[in-house]
């Protein structure tokens, strides 16, 4: 093998509109390479070795894995001879590149399947070139190419070279397996990384390390976005281990757009020291002053006061089917309630972090990061580079939940090195990362219905109290999703009123859904004991009587839309495997019951709680019954994002994030309550295939669960709670609420 | 200069007394595996043993460490119970985004080897300081029950 190699580039992604795109180039690979790459994803080493990359980050989501599988199904290699890297962050070999949505399989089934495809025939080609054969006659199977009728066959590696000069077919004319011949999807593999996980191996973002590395951090105002009026940096710059302090004066990012998901940086100081404890240590050393009297208003009582006064305002109406007030008036039974869900932090348990080191080119960057590329061209601009001066290398995340969407941790650890000249890694403290979270925003809601007198919803209005910056609602805030089940209604309508804050929002896990969710559905909770139904019984027959009205058409961006003919099954068959209301429970054990569509995932689950007469409560198992599609790609990756959303979703019930002048209340872990090994429940996972493609795990198990619980917690003790956090204390004045009004 | 005992290798660091022992293993000695989380013995992922005690690397200052013998992940399968945790871990496949992983390791490395049987009721006590944020408790309680051999089951859901 003394020749140079050709590698092939392939560049295989879809456009906005759908379409398959694919495009060739050439480049020369040093001989010394060993391998041979066939397109962008696939590289065989001569030894049969097979290198797959994968293009999105990991989180813990399985992508890095599940990636690399549907290349690995469709060209026929042994998974257990495929090795993993991420991609480079690079938009245009790699198009989109992000940890999200529950979309990675998704957008990902097809495509990635089509890789290994390609990467396949041109294996074959060359195969059919050297066995002088019709490559028509010939198949593949663990790494080789067999031609059966002679019983030759012949291993990838040696037909590399050859395979990577030859063009790569058009993916349109790729034929993929049939999913009954899958020998890789379908079965459970741990994930790529978790070897070197279990080993203590430093493959997350905060254990990167460079010759010469300096350690950082970055003191920042705890009243978001304040301007530095004074600090001692002398002092800091005195502090043992201290290399450089200075302070950052802060670019505001475009009119409308929050730091982190565009250009700038909050003002702040940068400490950079020989160690992080140092660096961190100095801090004390600053007694920085900041103006940030601007913060006094945003406070969590003032919130809650203004929205109360909101919520007796008309609102402003967004939406209305059908003609709600005269609904309501002729209504046999009318009710009305008020609902409220907390901001909450994303608290990944690796703390922000990001490594830089200033090369002759510009930065070259390794970031735990959900979205590499919009960080990468974020980094740019806040420093106007051009993009092609500033690498970013993926870093496996420990945790994300959305936080890591936001780049301007990124942004932070780019500016420094920068500017100090020294590779450096910028580590946040956990107050840092609670105190500039981008908060899953709160809501306050109060819902009015209507019920005939055969306990049919005849309207359904709805007025939320969402929040708004610079004018707009924030991100995260949004609060029309049409999987509420006030559509079921006959006539519904939704009222919005704003209030402003500074806070910095964002997404978080299963965002908007996992407030909507213990919203809508304990509501409609609701109104089934008032209509006097079972709550099951009474979902189903308004999902039945939905089953004539055709589904929406997918969104622009191709987003399908609730089709009631998906959750009725699981609904059904949650009810069965829980064995809902077929035998009677010890006092104080209730089960509840919850339904949702969300990121493209149809979720019913039922929550068994026991209640102490203290109030204190315990889920004690939960039920899922999901249907994402007609194949379980990774079965026990799927069980897990399942079983962890599940327990992450009742943790979103036990805490809240509260400002006090302008900042959060909550500094550290021990401010909050957290979900902790006592308190997890059982998990009982179902998936109901059904023939649809398949779709993602990240979040749509954990929208349903809290409104089960909230449910059972009513019937279990009769305590209505609506407001979260569900604390001890509100379930004893719910209870008490609730005797008062029997 | 601190002379320190780590996986059954003496290493000397010219620290301050006061750094916390989880700075001197992941900067000073090289020790990536063991995590930082809040600083304030509240998530548990800094977790080593010390003689054989969990305790948080991230409050527990160099100085105070002495002659005792700290295990780190890296050296977690010199046992027989860190191996049998190491190997249930990973088959009933706990991890998800993993960075607790290691606290949550040899938190049940110490349970299993003081409480070789350990109920559900020993498991919560000794792991709820513990936190993981992905919430992989289900399968952090099979895998000890697996290393403890007290219900060798398969968690991983291929059956269901």
């Amino acid at each position: 093998m003394s020749l140079s190699r050709r590698e092939l580039v392939l560049s295989l992604g879809a456009t906005a509109a759908g379409a398959m795109v694919l495009s060739f180039g050439l480049r020369t690979q040093a001989a010394a390479g060993g391998g041979a790459a066939l397109g962008n994803y696939v590289t065989l080493a001569p030894d049969g070795a097979v290198t797959l990359l994968a293009r999105n980050p990991d989180m813990g989501q399985g992508a890095k894995s599940l990636l690399p599988m549907l290349i690995a199904e469709e060209l026929d290699v042994d998974w257990d001879r495929v090795r993993v890297e991420f991609a480079p962050a690079d938009a245009k070999r790699f198009e989109s590149q992000y940890a999200g949505g529950s979309l990675a399989t998704p957008d990902n089934w097809e495509p990635m399947r089509r890789v290994g495809a390609a990467a396949r025939a041109v294996l074959v080609a060359a195969a059919a070139t050297r066995l002088k054969v019709d490559p028509a006659i010939l198949t593949t199977a663990h790494g080789r190419v067999i031609h059966a009728a002679s019983g030759r066959s012949l291993a990838y590696g040696d037909l590399a070279a050859e395979a990577a000069r030859l063009p790569l077919p058009d993916p349109k004319t790729l034929k993929l397996k049939d999913p009954k011949d899958f020998t890789i999807l379908g079965r459970s593999h741990i994930g790529v990384d978790t070897p070197a996980i279990l080993a203590g191996e430093p493959i997350f973002g905060i254990d990167m390390v460079l010759p010469g590395m300096r350690h950082a951090v970055y003191v920042k105002s705890p009243v978001y976005g304040a301007k530095l009026v004074s600090a001692d940096l002398a002092a800091a710059r005195s502090m043992p281990g201290v290399e450089q302090v200075f302070a950052v004066e802060g670019i505001a990012p475009p009119a409308g757009a929050q730091i982190g998901l565009a250009p700038g940086i909050a003002p702040g100081i940068a400490i950079v020291a020989r160690n992080w404890w140092q660096a961190n240590a100095a801090r004390k050393a600053l007694n920085a002053v900041w103006d940030d009297g601007f913060g006094a208003a945003h406070d969590s009582e003032v919130y809650d006061r203004r929205a109360a006064e909101l919520l007796k305002t008309p609102g402003e109406v967004q939406r209305a089917k059908g003609d709600v007030d005269a609904a309501l008036t002729s209504a046999h039974r009318r009710l009305e309630a008020v609902y409220e869900a907390p901001f909450l932090a994303h608290l990944t348990l690796e703390p922000q972090n990001c490594t830089v080191s200033p090369t002759a080119a510009g930065l070259e960057i390794w970031a735990p990061t959900q979205f590499p590329n919009d960080g990468r061209d974020a980094v740019a601009k806040t420093l106007g580079l051009p993009l092609e001066a500033v690498t970013v290398h993926m870093r496996r995340c420990g945790g994300g939940f959305g936080r890591r969407i936001m780049n301007d941790f990124m942004v932070e650890a780019a500016v420094i090195a920068h500017r100090a000249k020294v590779p450096v890694k910028l580590l946040w403290t956990r107050t840092d990362d609670i105190g500039h979270d981008y908060y899953r925003p709160g809501t306050y809601q109060r819902l009015t219905a209507g019920l005939d007198a055969a306990g049919r919803v005849t309207a359904y209005d709805t007025h939320a109290v969402s929040f708004s910056r610079d004018g707009k609602l924030v991100d995260g805030g949004e609060i029309d999703l049409d999987a509420a089940p006030g559509h079921l209604a006959e006539s519904s309508r939704l009222r919005r009123s704003l209030i402003p804050t500074i806070a910095s929002t964002g997404w978080l896990r299963a965002p908007a859904s996992n407030a909507l969710s213990f919203i809508h559905e304990s509501f409609w909770d609701e109104l089934a004991h008032a209509a006097g139904q079972d709550p099951i019984a009474f979902r189903l027959a308004h999902l039945r009587a939905r089953l004539g009205t055709p589904v929406a058409p997918p969104t622009e961006e191709g987003e399908p839309q609730y089709d009631v003919r998906r959750m009725i099954p699981v609904l059904e068959l949650v009810r069965q495997r829980s064995g809902w209301g077929t035998a009677p429970l010890p006092a104080g054990v209730g089960l509840g019951v919850a339904a949702y569509f969300s990121h493209r995932g149809y979720f019913a689950e039922v929550a068994k709680v026991r209640v102490a007469p203290s109030g204190d409560w315990k889920v004690e198992k939960v039920w899922v019954v999901g249907d994402v599609g007609g194949i379980i790609l990774n079965p026990t990756t799927a069980h897990a994002q399942v079983e962890g959303a599940v327990t992450d979703g009742i943790g979103h019930m036990l805490t809240a994030i509260r400002f006090e002048k302008g900042r959060a209340a909550q500094a550290n872990l021990n401010d909050l309550t957290l979900m902790r090994m006592s308190a997890a429940p059982e998990v009982d996972v179902h998936f109901h295939l059904t023939d649809n493609p398949p779709t993602g795990l990240g979040e749509p198990a954990l929208p349903p669960v809290i409104p089960a619980v909230a449910n059972a917690v009513f019937a279990a003790c009769g305590a209505r709670v609506r407001t979260l956090p569900m604390t001890a204390e509100r379930i004893q004045a719910a209870r008490a609420d609730g005797v008062k009004a029997a | 200069m601190f002379k320190l005992t780590i996986n059954q290798t003496a290493h000397a660091v010219d620290v301050p007394e006061d750094m916390p022992l989880l700075w001197v293993l992941r900067d000073e000695i090289g020790l990536k595996g063991t995590k930082f989380g809040c600083g304030v013995a509240q998530c548990g992922a800094c977790t080593v043993l010390l003689d054989g005690q969990p305790i948080r690397s991230c409050v527990t200052p160099v100085g105070a460490v002495g002659a005792g013998r700290i295990t780190t992940v890296e050296g977690l399968t010199a046992t027989p119970a860190g191996r049998a945790v190491r190997a249930a871990w990973e088959s009933v496949d706990v991890a998800q985004c993993g960075y607790c992983q290691a606290g949550q390791m040899l938190a049940a490395t110490a349970l299993i080897t003081a409480t070789p049987k350990p109920t559900d009721a020993d498991i919560d006590q000794a792991m709820d300081g513990n936190f993981c944020r992905c919430a992989t408790y289900k399968r952090i309680r099979a895998a000890i029950k697996t290393a403890a051999g007290v219900s060798p089951v398969d968690h991983r859901g291929d059956a269901a």
